[in-house]
């Protein structure tokens, strides 16, 4: 590529750099052999050999979902690496100062210097880089309170009661494909538990990359807030830029027990393939909360602006009474961009309440589609759903859509759906226009108007970025 | 400070402007008074660079040829434009709104960019100094303002902007008699020997609190008549049937 080329594809997106480390791969392909590599390299004790083994016998028989408004051309599951871990992190390394200093060089071009971090934001930060977790900040401030935060793979040694009591319980082995892939082969991600009447006292935050090329990235993520806790954490994703199509296909289960609360925030940003729609991440991602106790809450807030594809819709299971169940989410689609995103509300128990906020913006040739379920069953008396969908087009070469479906199947429940689709105003930017403002900054601010009700959602040091970001991926999409 | 000759616009091939000329020199004010239709508020999307018209003729600002310029550099160089209909911007804080504006003109003036405290310090002065309640700063972008907000909104952006020249497109029209001091006290005190004004007005009312050096009649897309401000007050009596 010739500089200049590629001084503009860089431009273009900011995080599309990769990082040269050796790293270490499973064998190509999908087979019980490469689960059993996964597993060994990972020093897993037996049974969770056994529960891969076993997602996998199931996921033989289930196929990949089609009804989605996106289509993509079929995966090849067999060509595929499942595993890759950067070699110098073989021995995990203890604290910040054993982290090869390469990763962290990644981090910081990440816009997340670890290190300062760690002194000055109090977040503490979970980073997984292709396939295994790099570095937790913060875990002696965290212990002393009860709180475990580390990875998923330590905690199937270190904690294996909790890993067996819950993992799979909100999102089954058996539940669909790309979840029960996950569950096969899934290599890291974050592990959360607070215990009874704990508030966590600062943010808990997983950042994931993928680095090697022709890998597929399958983190696993499980939260439990035991009773009366409370907890919020936020993860944020970025891909180097690959002309092929890489597949992430995470799972994220949240536990909520009596009285507990989650906030569970995403910024995702992962590759969105090059403006003629080469290239880009497929991100299928399963996300489920469960509400299990009474007066739990569980709030969902996602601003997706990467990915080729994404499809997505992280739900809630509102099983205890008065629980909540929150969604409130972002989707910006550019160029040749697709989503396919909502969410589900399951009512279950009596009193439950859900509210969904959801903005959809489409520009270029890109296609938008919110899709979502409001599910009243008979015992939830009382049930209570409030559902806004607005969607934003700019230019007419781009799709907006929305879906919903609502079951209601108990009288004294009330569902309201309000929709409104709109373009961007000429009229507006002439005046921001006029104001000084050009015609990026001018999109900038008026798309942030639109979605400031999810914005507001967002912690502190992450909306702020968050609302760089929507002015970024609209970059010339106003010509 | 402008200069407009033989100014000519047309919009999906109507006719709008057919050679206007008009010179404003530094430190004047200039009203432009003509019935419906006559292209007065052509003239103020032509001279902020609205897009869709087709141009042709001459059009100098402080000596720089202003028929290519995009609407934000007019804006930047210091044409301001308080509209005839503000648009509203859900979600937008009219207060951010206003400082990312101001930082825009400082950048491209080469000046500083002011910082929170020192952008709330003169909002608060301004504000002030009309008589605007701050409060609607505070609030989403003219979401929800009275005709009369978004107007004082307007001539309150003026006044924290501070252009070289200033454009009011009918800024008067549908204000209470409170209002319409705090526009024209707005002006008024904003006239230095260096800034100067384009305020496009039906009524003469205006013209009781803003005084013109110059007024001129606009009808059917030419200036027909330019005198002081007795024009005004004549317009107002025998109408614009009889002018010509």
């Amino acid at each position: 590529m010739k500089q200049q080329e590629q001084i503009e594809k860089v431009k273009e997106y900011k995080y599309g750099f990769t990082t040269d480390i050796e790293s270490i791969k499973s064998p190509k392909g999908l087979n019980e052999e490469v689960i059993k590599f996964i597993s060994k390299i990972k020093k897993e004790p037996k049974w969770m050999l056994e529960w891969r083994l076993n997602a996998f016998k199931r996921l033989k028989n289930l196929k990949e979902p089609n009804w989605q408004k996106p289509k993509y051309p079929k995966i090849n599951y067999q060509d595929l690496y499942y595993y890759s871990a950067p070699k110098s992190s073989k021995d995990k390394p203890k604290s910040l100062s054993e982290v090869d200093p390469k990763l962290l060089e990644t981090y910081a071009k990440l816009g997340i210097p670890l290190k300062e971090q760690e002194k000055l934001s109090g977040v503490a930060v979970d980073a997984v880089f292709d396939s295994v977790s790099v570095a937790t900040t913060f875990k002696d401030k965290l212990t002393e309170k009860g709180i475990i935060f580390c990875s998923i793979s330590e905690a199937i040694q270190k904690h294996p009661d909790l890993v067996k009591k819950y993992l799979g319980s909100v999102i089954p082995i058996t539940d669909h494909f790309f979840a029960t892939l996950n569950s096969a082969v899934f290599t890291d991600g974050s592990f959360v538990y607070i215990p009874e009447g704990v508030r966590c006292p600062m943010e808990l935050s997983t950042y994931f990359r993928i680095n090697a090329s022709e890998t597929g990235q399958f983190e696993r993520t499980l939260i439990i807030a035991d009773k009366g806790s409370y907890v919020s954490y936020l993860e944020g994703c970025t891909a180097p830029m690959r002309d092929e199509n890489q597949l992430h296909a995470a799972n994220v289960e949240l536990v909520a027990l009596d009285d507990a609360e989650i906030k569970y925030s995403t910024v995702q940003n992962w590759y969105p393939g090059d403006k003629d729609g080469k290239g880009g991440i497929y991100n299928f991602v399963t996300k489920r909360g469960a509400c299990r106790g009474k007066n739990s809450k569980i709030s969902w807030t996602q601003v997706e602006t990467g990915s080729a594809i994404t499809w997505k819709y992280p739900s809630c299971i509102l099983q205890g009474d008065n629980s909540v169940g929150e969604f409130y989410s972002i989707a910006i689609t550019n160029n040749y961009q697709k989503a396919d995103t909502g969410t589900k509300m399951i009512h279950i128990g009596k009193n439950t309440k859900s509210k969904i906020i959801s903005k959809g913006i489409s520009a270029g040739h890109a296609d938008n589609t919110y899709r979502g379920l409001v599910d009243i069953n008979k015992k939830a008396s009382n049930a209570r759903n409030y559902t806004q969908c607005d969607s934003l087009l700019m230019g007419n070469k781009c799709g907006a859509h929305t879906v919903p479906y609502i079951k209601n199947k108990n009288h004294s429940s009330i569902v309201e759906h309000e929709a409104t689709t709109s373009k961007i105003n000429e009229e507006q930017l002439y005046y921001c226009n006029q104001r000084g403002l050009n015609q990026e900054e001018a999109v900038g601010l008026i798309v942030n108007g639109f979605c400031k009700e999810v914005l507001q959602q967002l912690p502190m040091e992450f909306a702020v970025e968050a609302q760089k970001l929507v002015g970024i991926s609209l970059e010339g999409s106003v010509g | 400070m402008l200069e407009i000759k033989n100014l000519q616009a047309s919009i999906n091939n109507k006719s709008i402007l057919k050679g206007l000329n008009l010179t404003i020199n530094p430190g004047e004010l200039h009203a432009i008074m003509g019935p419906n239709g006559s292209g007065k508020s052509t003239l103020a999307n032509v001279l902020s660079g609205k897009n869709g018209y087709e141009i042709s003729g001459k059009m100098n600002f402080m000596g720089e040829n202003l028929i290519k310029l995009p609407i934000e550099e007019r804006a930047q160089k210091g044409i301001f434009l308080a509209f005839q209909y503000p648009l509203e911007i859900p979600g937008v804080n009219t207060n951010n709104f206003l400082k990312t504006s101001l930082n825009s003109v400082r950048k491209a003036k080469g000046e500083k960019e002011l910082d929170s405290i020192s952008f709330l310090k003169l909002v608060k002065e301004k504000s002030s100094e009309l008589g605007i309640d701050e409060k609607i700063l505070s609030r989403q972008l003219n979401v929800g303002f009275s005709g009369g907000e978004k107007k004082k909104n307007e001539i309150l952006q003026m006044k924290i902007l501070d252009p070289s020249f200033s454009i009011l497109d009918e800024t008067d029209s549908g204000l209470d008699i409170d209002a319409l001091k705090i526009v024209a006290n707005g002006v008024n005190s904003s006239r230095t020997s260096k800034k100067s004004f384009l305020v496009i007005t039906h009524y003469q009312r205006l013209l009781d609190y803003i005084k013109p050096d110059f007024v001129h009649v606009l009808s059917d897309g030419k200036i027909i008549k330019t005198g002081c401000s007795e024009l005004a007050q004549e317009l107002e009596k025998k109408g614009y049937q009889k002018i010509s």
